[in-house]
């Protein structure tokens, strides 16, 4: 790398090797490879391969995506946002307070809640865009704030920090279901009786498969990932967003409305927390004033672990969605391997040490550092 | 030549032009009156003014003071955005490159080609590979593919990047803030030929370079920045060469310099 090429025979060196290490996804594909690997060899017979254990961890895995690929996009517009997990609290607490302690209709509950958090995430924009502030110092603040709140509002108006009742809230309502419903179970239910799937031996479910469905949880994981690797890949806007947490000044001499970028990236991961707020709350039938702690820790991990830079500018989104299946399936594979759980957090804090070193050497490889 | 353009009005005028930073008056009031097909020179000392003076046109600075009438209409950019649209493309001298990014995404920043799939709108990447290179072989760089990352390219080749994109957007002006500081000899003849290429098209140029051969190589009028003001515009063949260099500052240097590097560009 010492004098950059200039013509054709010139650059011949460039190993396929090389090649593939510099795309980002490099290490989430590889991490997921050893995760399988391993939790196949040494905790194949725990249940976790079998369908309850799959949907098991498919579930944690997507709720880690959901918000991943949110946090992704923002992260490679140059920004953060450290006020995910209480958006998430946030947003199911205000579901539950429009819902059941106000009794509207859930739908409303849910229209109106989108549109709070996604004016949260547009306030913490604009303030970050407008003075410039790192968004760290900004969302840090939003994080307590809206903790805060989550907290101060139940307590004030119920005299406790758990508002139940949303499942019969929501009962016969038409937009709930697209949250905390299923779909495919006549799918599964064939599955079943063919013998593929495991089925109820006794009580009230005998005859029916273990898992009936696929949760909408799990939908909206795989449609979010798509629609965010669309836009950032294929799209004009995506463009934008790599531009924007390049070089920022850059991209404004190029014509890119680099605030505007900005400002959508940080609504964008509001809607996406609000999503997994709402499909959490849809299906514990609670909202939770302590629901999301760390969350916006484990988002930024995963979206690393999927090779994004810290520093903007560079990532994918099918990478953070790896980084999110590893999480879940390591978190929940030594649940059913039977370690302790609190050696998962030995084990992020590792991988994201990993993550950050091999990330930190590629990003040289492309931009020719030294 | 220079009789006729009398006649047609200026493209860009610049009245008054005056910019600060705060308590820095980076302008002190600047007119300079650019016309179409004809080169414009950009001279002046390091911190005279140049590259914010070319700011104010290309929309990424509003002028604190004074007028821009762009094609007869005052004009009143918000943004480069507005700028490109309107036919007005820059090579900033901090280039606007994003080294992570692909040539061919840095190529069509802010400006993406976009093609209709399914009536959604998505970035037409075959469209702009293509451009990239085509355009890059005109300025006589063979890249790698134009998936390469603009980091891996040299200074150079990464100023020619800016420079193609540039003539490619540059519809009506193209500025150029010294475009040729890090480029060879062939990169350098190919960068005067374009834009000697270009004027003849019809296009405006604003050409800054600390270069006196340079801009006589290819100018058509020359403007002398000091300390925020103008010393005037001289028209080609109205000053010679000595008394542009003693308009310069580092004259003397360059007048030895000259001397060993005999009559080549
Ligand atoms: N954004 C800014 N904020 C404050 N001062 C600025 C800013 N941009 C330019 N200046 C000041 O304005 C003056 C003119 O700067 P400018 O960049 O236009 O000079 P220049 O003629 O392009 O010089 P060079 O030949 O070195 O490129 C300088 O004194 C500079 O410090
Ligand atoms: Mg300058």
């Amino acid at each position: 790398m010492a004098d950059t090429p200039q013509i054709d025979e010139r650059i011949k060196e460039i190993s396929p090797l090389r090649r593939a290490l510099i795309r980002p996804e490099l290490g989430g594909i590889v991490g997921t490879f050893a995760v399988f690997t391993l939790f196949a060899l040494f905790a194949f017979d725990s249940g976790m391969f079998n369908s309850q254990g799959v949907m098991n961890w498919s579930i944690v895995s997507a709720q880690f995506m959901i918000i991943a690929v949110g946090a992704c996009l923002l992260m490679i517009a140059g920004e953060f946002d450290l006020s995910v997990g209480s958006m998430i609290g946030f947003a199911g607490m205000m579901i539950a307070v429009f819902g059941v302690v106000l009794a509207w209709p859930m739908w409303i509950a849910i229209i109106i809640t989108f549109a709070i958090c996604c004016a949260l995430g547009a306030l913490n924009g604009w303030i970050v865009v407008r003075t410039g502030l790192p968004s760290f110092i900004v969302t840090l603040a939003f994080l307590f704030i809206l903790r805060g709140f989550t907290i101060y509002i139940p307590q004030t108006i119920e005299r406790k920090t758990i508002i139940g009742g949303i499942r019969d809230a929501a009962e016969g309502d038409w937009l709930a279901p697209i949250f905390g419903g299923k779909i495919g179970q006549p799918i599964f239910q064939w599955l079943g009786d063919i013998g593929v799937i495991g089925v109820f031996e006794r009580g009230t479910r005998a005859g029916q498969p273990v898992v009936d469905g696929i949760p909408m949880l799990i939908i909206w994981a795989i449609v979010l990932i798509i629609f965010g690797h669309i836009l950032l890949t294929r799209t004009r806007f995506g463009n934008w967003i790599f531009a924007s947490g390049g070089d920022a000044e850059a991209a404004r001499n190029s014509g890119v409305p680099v605030n505007k970028v900005k400002i959508l990236m940080f609504m964008f991961t509001a809607f996406c927390a609000t999503v997994l707020a709402v499909c959490q709350v849809m299906e514990f039938g609670s909202a939770g004033a302590d629901r999301g702690l760390l969350k916006e820790f484990e988002a930024i991990i995963a979206v690393v672990i999927g090779g994004a830079l810290l520093t903007g500018g560079y990532g994918s989104v099918i990478g953070a969605a790896l980084g999110a299946l590893i999480f879940g399936v390591v978190q929940q594979g030594l649940f059913f391997a039977g370690v302790e759980s609190s050696l998962f957090r030995v084990f992020l804090g590792v991988i994201l040490l990993f993550a950050v070193i091999l990330n930190t050497y590629i990003r040289r490889i492309i931009t020719g550092e030294r | 030549m220079s009789a006729s353009q009398n006649a047609t009005p200026p493209i860009i005028q610049m009245k008054d032009i005056e910019k600060h930073f705060g308590s820095v008056i980076a302008l002190a009031g600047v007119s300079v009156d650019v016309f179409a097909g004809e080169c414009h020179c950009l001279l002046g000392d390091n911190g005279a003014g140049k590259s914010t003076f070319i700011k104010t046109m290309s929309g990424v600075h509003k002028p604190t003071a004074g007028e821009i009438i762009f094609e007869g209409k005052p004009l009143d950019f918000a943004d480069p955005r507005d700028a490109i649209t309107a036919g007005i493309a820059t090579v900033h001298q901090h280039l606007a490159m994003i080294p992570l990014m692909s040539v061919s995404r840095n190529f069509f920043m802010g400006n993406e080609p976009v093609k209709k799939v399914a009536g959604l709108t998505f970035f037409d990447h075959d469209y702009a590979n293509r451009v990239t290179m085509e355009e890059m072989r005109k300025m006589g760089i063979n890249l790698r593919g134009p998936d390469q990352a603009v980091g891996t390219l040299s200074g150079g080749e990464r100023q020619t990047v800016a420079i193609a994109r540039a003539v490619h957007f540059g519809a009506k002006v193209l500025i150029l803030d010294e475009p040729t500081s890090a480029l060879g000899v062939r990169q350098t003849s190919n960068v005067l030929a374009t834009i000697d290429k270009v004027r003849k098209q019809g296009i405006a140029v604003v050409f800054i370079t600390h270069n006196v051969r340079h801009a006589l190589a290819v100018g058509d009028r020359f403007t002398v920045l000091n300390r925020g003001k103008t010393l005037g515009t001289a028209k080609r063949g109205e000053i010679t060469p000595e008394e542009l260099q003693d308009l310069m500052a580092g004259g003397q240097e360059l007048a030895q310099l000259e001397g060993s590097l005999g009559g080549t560009v």
